[in-house]
C-alpha cells in the first residue's frame, strides 16, 4: 500500500522535475557557464569573468541597464495609477453584466498578437496617422505631428501591454474587500482619501504587489514594444541581449547580459517586497 | 564538462522530441533556410513535381541564419543562403557548414565570373563552401521630387532633409558611410586597428547625423511604409525596394550613391549536419536554370547568377535597373569581401553607442 | 425632551419598487429601539438612510432635532455596527477603535487614553495589540461596538450584529448588549428579523412589513395586544383559524371557523360586525390542558381531542392536539407542574381558553 503511494508520488513528481530541470535549470546552468567563457582566438575559449568586466566597463551597457530598469519601474507605476481606478470601478461599482463586460474589455486587446497591438499604436501615433490627421483636421495642429519613436510612445505601448496583468490581481483583491468595511470607514468619520489610504490600499497591497511584479517583469523583458515604438533613441536591455546573440554572434556576452537582467529583476522584486512588507508566498498564494 | 557539451545535451534532448516529426518524413525532404522571395510557390511546386523531393521553407536573414545554425551546430536545415561575405568567418569560428561537392553542380548554368568570385570568397582551408545565387546592391532610395539633393549616404545628414530620412543600424550603413566619407573600410578588413579608426570616424558622423533621422528602420516593409506615406523622403535601402516603390510612384527610385553602391551576393551553402544533400544539389541545379531563375528574379526583384536569365526578365525591371545603374555606376559597385571573424564586435560597439547616443 | 432620532414620513423608492413607505417614528434619548421584520421588509433600507449611505426619496430624518439629510455619512452623529461587524482586518484592535478618533484629528495621547478606557468598559483591557482574526466572535462583537461608542455618537445603529453567532453566544450577547447599552447610556437602534432578540432587549419595537410599520410598542404590547394580524402572526407563536363572525354583542364575538368550530372571542375594541370574515389568533400558552372537561368549566371555549405529537423542548414543551370536532391541529403549551408528565400520543385530552385571550382581526383582501 505504502509502496503504491510512493510510486504514485514519484510518477506525479516526474513531469514537474523534468520540466524544471530540462527547461529551467539546465539551460540556466549552461547560460552561466557560457557567460564565463572568453573568446581568445578563432574558436578558442577560456574561462574568465571577462564578459562581466565588459558589462561593467562599458558605460553604454550600464546606462542601458539602468535606463531599462528605471523605465520599467516608471511603466509599472503608471500602469498601477491607471489600473487602480479601473479595477476599483470593475470590482466595487460596476454590477452584473456591466462588470463582466468591462472585464472583457480589458481582455480584448489580448485576442490579437502583441505585434498587431503594437502596430495598432503605430497607426495611431505616426506622422501620417490617425491622431495626427485628426489634430490637423480640427485645426489644433498646423502640420503633421510625429508622436512615434520616442520614450513617451514606448511608455504608452508598455502600459497598454501590461494593463490586464495589473487589473486582474487588483480586481481579485478588491472584490475580496467587504463593501461594509469601506462603509464602516466612512461611517466612522473617514473621508474618501483617508478610506483609500487606510483601508482600501492596505487591503489591496497583495494585489498591488503581485500586479506590479508581473508588470515590471513584462516591461523589463519586453522586446517588441521598445523596438517598434521607441524608435531611434530607446535602447532597451533586451535589444542588447538580442543583438549580442543574433547579430554579433557573441553568445558569451549575451549570456552575461542575460544573467545581469535576471539579477536585476530579482533584486528589484526583492526590494519591492521588502518595501511593502509582503512575502512572495502571500502575494502569489 | 565543457559548456558546449551541456548545450549539446540540452539541445539534443529537446531535438529528440522535434526529431520524431522530422525523421519520419522522407529523407528527400529539403529543409531550406532562405530569404523572402527566393523560393516562390510555383517554383517549389514545379521542383517537387519534377524531382519528387519535398521542400520546406524557413524565411530568415543573414544574422538569424547563422544564429540558428550555430544553435544546432549546423543541423535542422539542408540548404542555407547567407551572403557570401558571411561564410568564412562563421565557418572558422563555429564550423556550421560543410564543403560543396562541385561535381554535383552544373557550373555551366552560372555566370562564370560571379561563380569564380564567390568560390574564392567562400574558401576555407582549400575547400569551397558556397556558390552564388541572387545578387543585388544597397544604396539609397530617394523621392527625387522632395529630396533631389541626396546623391550619397552623407547627404542624408544635410539640413534640407532633416527629420525625413531613415537608415538601418546595421553594418551596411557603417560601410556605406565610410565609403561616402572617402575611406575604404574593405581595405582595412585585415587590420583591426585601422578598421577601428575608420569606425570611430563613422560613429562620430552617425551621432552627429542622428537628429536628422526619423527612425532606424529594421524591416523592409517598415521602410516601404515610411517612404510610401511620405514620412521619409530618403533612406538607405536595397535596390529592389526602390524599384518596387518606383512602380507605385515614379518620383521615388533607387539611386546608386556617388561613392558606389554596395554589392552583395547571396549564396547556397550546405549546413554541417544537413541530411538531404542530394535534394540540395538538385534544388541548386533546378533554380539556376535560366527560365526558373527568371521567375525568382520576378519574385525577389533581384537578378541571379544564372547565365542567360536576363532574357526572361521583365522589361520594367530591366528599365529600372538601367536607370539606377548607368555603366559607370556598375563599375563602381563595391562588392563585400568576406568579413573576418571578430569585426562584428567592433561594429556592434559602434552601433550600440550610436543608438544610445 | 427632544428625541434622539426622528423619522418623518420617510420614503424610499428603488425604481418602481417602494422599499420604505411613509414611515414615521421617534426614539427617545437613551432607549433601545428595535425594528423587527422579515427579510426584505425595508428595515435595512431605513438603517442605511439613517446612516447616510442612501438618500431618502421623501421625508426627513432628524437627529437631536436637526435634519441630517444633507450631512454626509462621515459627518453624521450616528455610527453603525455592521451585520458582519466590518472590523478593519488590516489594523490591530487599538487601531480599529482609534480609527474614528484619528479621523477627528485628536492628539495621539488622547486617542490612546480613550481607546484604553473603552476597552476597559467592554471588559477586554488586554487586547489592544491583537489582530482582528485572533479574537472570538463575542470579542469581535464588543470591539465593533466599542469602535463606535468611543466616538460618543448620538445614535448607535446595529444591523443584525448577532446573526453570525452561534445560538449559545447569541443568547449571551443579547443580555450583554442590553447591559452595554445601559452602561453607555446611548440610544441604540437595532434591526433584526429575530423576534426574540427584539423582545428581550428593546424598550420599544417597531414591527415592519412590506415597507410600512405595522405597530410600534413595548414587547408586552406587541405580544399580548397585536394591532394587526401580521404582528399577531409574526411576534410569538399562535394557533390561527379563519372564520366568520356570527354574533357580535357588547364586545363579545361568536365566530364559526371554516372547519365548523364555534368560538367565543373578545373584540378588544376592534371593529368587527356580524358577517365579517375574521382571523382568530390564540397563543399556545393561553390554552389550558385538562383530563376532564369539568376542569375547564370557567372557559368559554372548550374542545376535546387526542394528542398527535409531543414536542419536548424543556420549559417550552408543547403538544399538538387534534380536535374531535375537526379543523387543524392545535398547539398547546405543556404545563411544567408534572401533572401531564405521563401524557402519551393518542391520549384523550380536553382543552379550553378564555375568549378574552384570543385576538380577532377582520380579514383583509380578496382572500
Amino acid at each position: 500500500m505504502q509502496a503504491h503511494a510512493r510510486l504514485g508520488f514519484i510518477l506525479l513528481l516526474t513531469p514537474l522535475l523534468l520540466w524544471l530541470s530540462l527547461l529551467i535549470i539546465i539551460p540556466h546552468i549552461d547560460m552561466a557557464l557560457l557567460s564565463l567563457r572568453e573568446r581568445v582566438g578563432v574558436a578558442q575559449y577560456e574561462t574568465s569573468p571577462a564578459n562581466y568586466l565588459t558589462f561593467f566597463g562599458e558605460p553604454l551597457y550600464l546606462r542601458t541597464f539602468m535606463r531599462t530598469a528605471v523605465m520599467s519601474i516608471l511603466a509599472t507605476a503608471i500602469t498601477l495609477l491607471i489600473a487602480f481606478p479601473v479595477s476599483f470601478y470593475i470590482a466595487k461599482i460596476a454590477r452584473g453584466r456591466v462588470q463582466s463586460a468591462l472585464f472583457l474589455l480589458c481582455l480584448v486587446p489580448f485576442w490579437v498578437s502583441e505585434l498587431v497591438r503594437t502596430f495598432g499604436w503605430m497607426i495611431l501615433l505616426r506622422e501620417t496617422g490617425v491622431i495626427s490627421s485628426l489634430l490637423q483636421y480640427l485645426g489644433i495642429a498646423s502640420g503633421p505631428v510625429e508622436m512615434l519613436y520616442n520614450d513617451a510612445a514606448m511608455m504608452v505601448g508598455l502600459v497598454y501591454t501590461s494593463m490586464l496583468f495589473m487589473v486582474v490581481p487588483l480586481v481579485t483583491t478588491l472584490q475580496s474587500l467587504d463593501d461594509a468595511v469601506i462603509e464602516a470607514g466612512y461611517d466612522l468619520g473617514g473621508s474618501g482619501p483617508s478610506v483609500l489610504r487606510e483601508i482600501i490600499i492596505p487591503h489591496a497591497t497583495p494585489g498591488i504587489v503581485a500586479g506590479s511584479i508581473v508588470v515590471f517583469m513584462l516591461s523589463l523583458g519586453n522586446y517588441l514594444t521598445p523596438t517598434m515604438l521607441g524608435g531611434k533613441d530607446s535602447l532597451w536591455f533586451t535589444q542588447l541581449i538580442y543583438s549580442q546573440f543574433i547579430v554579433r554572434f557573441n553568445w558569451e556576452l549575451g549570456a552575461a547580459f542575460g544573467f545581469m537582467l535576471l539579477i536585476l529583476s530579482s533584486v528589484i522584486v526583492w526590494a519591492m517586497l521588502r518595501l511593502t512588507g509582503q512575502t512572495l508566498e502571500k502575494t502569489m498564494g | 564538462m565543457k559548456p558546449l557539451n551541456t548545450l549539446k545535451l540540452t539541445a539534443s534532448a529537446l531535438a529528440l522530441c522535434v526529431a520524431g516529426l522530422a525523421q519520419s518524413a522522407s529523407a528527400e525532404t529539403l529543409r531550406l533556410l532562405t530569404w523572402g522571395g527566393y523560393a516562390p510557390e510555383d517554383v517549389i511546386a514545379a521542383f517537387e513535381a519534377e524531382t519528387g523531393h519535398k521542400v520546406e521553407v524557413t524565411l530568415s536573414n543573414n544574422e538569424e541564419m547563422i544564429a540558428k545554425l550555430r544553435a544546432t551546430g549546423g543541423g535542422g536545415f539542408d540548404l542555407a543562403q547567407p551572403s557570401q561575405d558571411r561564410i568564412t568567418g562563421p565557418q572558422e569560428e563555429f564550423g556550421i557548414y560543410k564543403p560543396m561537392d562541385l561535381s554535383k553542380i552544373d557550373e555551366s548554368q552560372f555566370i562564370a565570373s560571379m561563380l569564380a568570385a564567390t568560390k574564392a570568397n567562400t574558401t576555407v582551408g582549400g575547400e569551397v563552401y558556397g556558390v552564388p545565387h541572387v545578387w543585388g546592391t544597397s544604396g539609397l532610395v530617394v523621392d527625387t521630387a522632395k529630396a533631389g539633393s541626396v546623391k550619397d549616404y552623407t547627404d542624408l545628414c544635410s539640413a534640407d532633409v532633416a527629420g525625413k530620412v531613415s537608415y538601418r543600424l546595421k553594418r551596411p550603413t557603417l560601410i556605406g558611410f565610410a565609403f561616402a566619407m572617402g575611406m575604404d573600410p574593405f581595405a582595412a578588413y585585415g587590420d583591426e586597428a585601422a578598421y577601428s579608426e575608420i569606425m570611430a570616424k563613422v560613429e562620430a558622423k552617425l551621432k552627429e547625423c542622428k537628429p536628422n533621422v526619423k527612425t532606424y528602420w529594421s524591416g523592409g516593409d517598415e521602410l516601404m511604409n515610411l517612404v510610401r506615406s511620405g514620412e521619409v523622403v530618403a533612406s538607405m535601402a536595397w535596390d529592389t525596394g526602390g524599384w518596387k516603390l518606383n512602380s507605385d510612384n515614379p518620383d521615388i527610385t533607387f539611386v546608386a550613391p556617388a561613392s558606389g553602391a554596395l554589392g552583395w551576393i547571396d549564396t547556397f551553402v550546405l549546413p554541417a549536419k544537413g541530411q538531404a544533400d542530394q535534394a540540395a544539389y538538385d534544388w541548386i541545379n533546378y533554380v539556376m536554370r535560366p527560365d526558373v531563375a527568371a521567375k525568382i528574379t520576378e519574385s525577389a526583384g533581384n537578378f541571379t547568377a544564372s547565365k542567360g536569365a536576363d532574357e526572361y526578365a521583365s522589361a520594367e525591371l530591366k528599365a529600372q535597373y538601367q536607370a539606377s545603374f548607368p555603366p559607370e555606376a556598375v563599375d563602381n559597385i563595391k562588392w563585400y569581401p568576406p568579413v573576418p571573424a571578430g569585426l562584428e564586435a567592433i561594429e556592434g560597439g559602434v552601433l550600440d553607442r550610436v543608438q544610445a547616443h | 425632551m427632544t428625541p434622539d432620532l426622528e423619522c418623518d414620513a420617510l420614503t424610499k423608492r428603488f425604481g418602481a419598487a417602494l422599499a420604505v413607505d411613509d414611515v414615521s417614528f421617534s426614539v427617545p434619548p437613551g432607549s433601545f429601539f428595535s425594528i423587527l421584520g422579515p427579510s426584505g421588509c425595508g428595515k435595512t433600507t431605513i438603517m442605511r438612510m439613517i446612516a447616510g449611505f442612501l438618500a431618502p426619496s421623501g421625508g426627513d430624518i432628524r437627529i437631536k432635532g436637526r435634519s441630517v439629510l444633507d450631512v454626509p455619512p462621515n459627518k453624521r452623529p450616528v455610527n453603525m455596527v455592521f451585520q458582519h461587524l466590518a472590523l478593519f482586518p488590516m489594523m490591530n484592535i487599538a487601531d480599529n477603535i482609534g480609527y474614528g478618533l484619528r479621523r477627528k484629528g485628536l492628539p495621539r495621547a488622547e486617542i490612546t487614553r480613550k481607546v484604553g478606557e473603552v476597552l476597559e468598559r467592554i471588559g477586554l483591557p488586554d487586547i489592544a495589540t491583537r489582530k482582528v482574526e485572533e479574537l472570538s466572535g463575542g470579542q469581535k462583537q464588543r470591539v465593533a461596538i466599542a469602535r463606535c461608542m468611543v466616538l460618543e455618537p448620538d445614535v448607535l445603529l446595529l444591523d443584525e450584529p448577532l446573526g453570525a453567532l452561534d445560538l449559545k453566544l447569541r443568547e449571551h450577547m443579547k443580555i450583554e448588549l442590553k447591559a452595554l447599552q445601559a452602561a453607555f447610556d446611548t440610544t441604540f437602534v437595532y434591526i433584526t428579523h429575530d423576534q426574540s432578540e427584539a423582545l428581550v432587549m428593546s424598550d420599544q419595537i417597531a414591527v415592519m412589513n412590506a415597507g410600512r410599520f405595522e405597530q410600534v410598542g413595548t414587547a408586552q404590547e406587541l405580544y399580548y395586544r397585536p394591532e394587526t394580524a401580521f404582528v399577531a402572526g409574526f411576534v410569538g407563536d399562535s394557533n390561527r383559524w379563519s372564520g366568520r363572525v356570527e354574533t357580535a354583542s357588547g364586545g363579545t364575538l361568536g365566530l364559526r371557523t371554516e372547519g365548523g368550530l364555534l368560538m367565543q372571542a373578545t373584540a378588544h375594541g376592534r371593529p368587527l360586525a356580524t358577517g365579517d370574515r375574521a382571523e382568530i389568533y390564540v397563543r399556545p400558552e393561553a390554552i389550558r390542558l385538562a383530563r376532564q372537561d369539568a376542569d375547564l368549566a370557567q372557559f368559554d371555549n372548550r374542545l376535546s381531542g387526542r394528542v398527535t405529537s409531543l414536542l419536548f423542548n424543556g420549559a417550552a414543551s408543547r403538544i399538538l392536539v387534534q380536535s374531535d370536532q375537526g379543523g387543524p391541529e392545535i398547539e398547546v403549551t405543556l404545563p411544567q407542574s408534572g401533572e401531564f408528565a405521563d401524557l402519551g400520543r393518542g391520549d384523550a385530552v380536553h382543552i379550553g381558553w378564555s375568549g378574552a385571550q384570543s385576538n380577532c382581526f377582520a380579514r383583509t383582501g380578496a382572500a
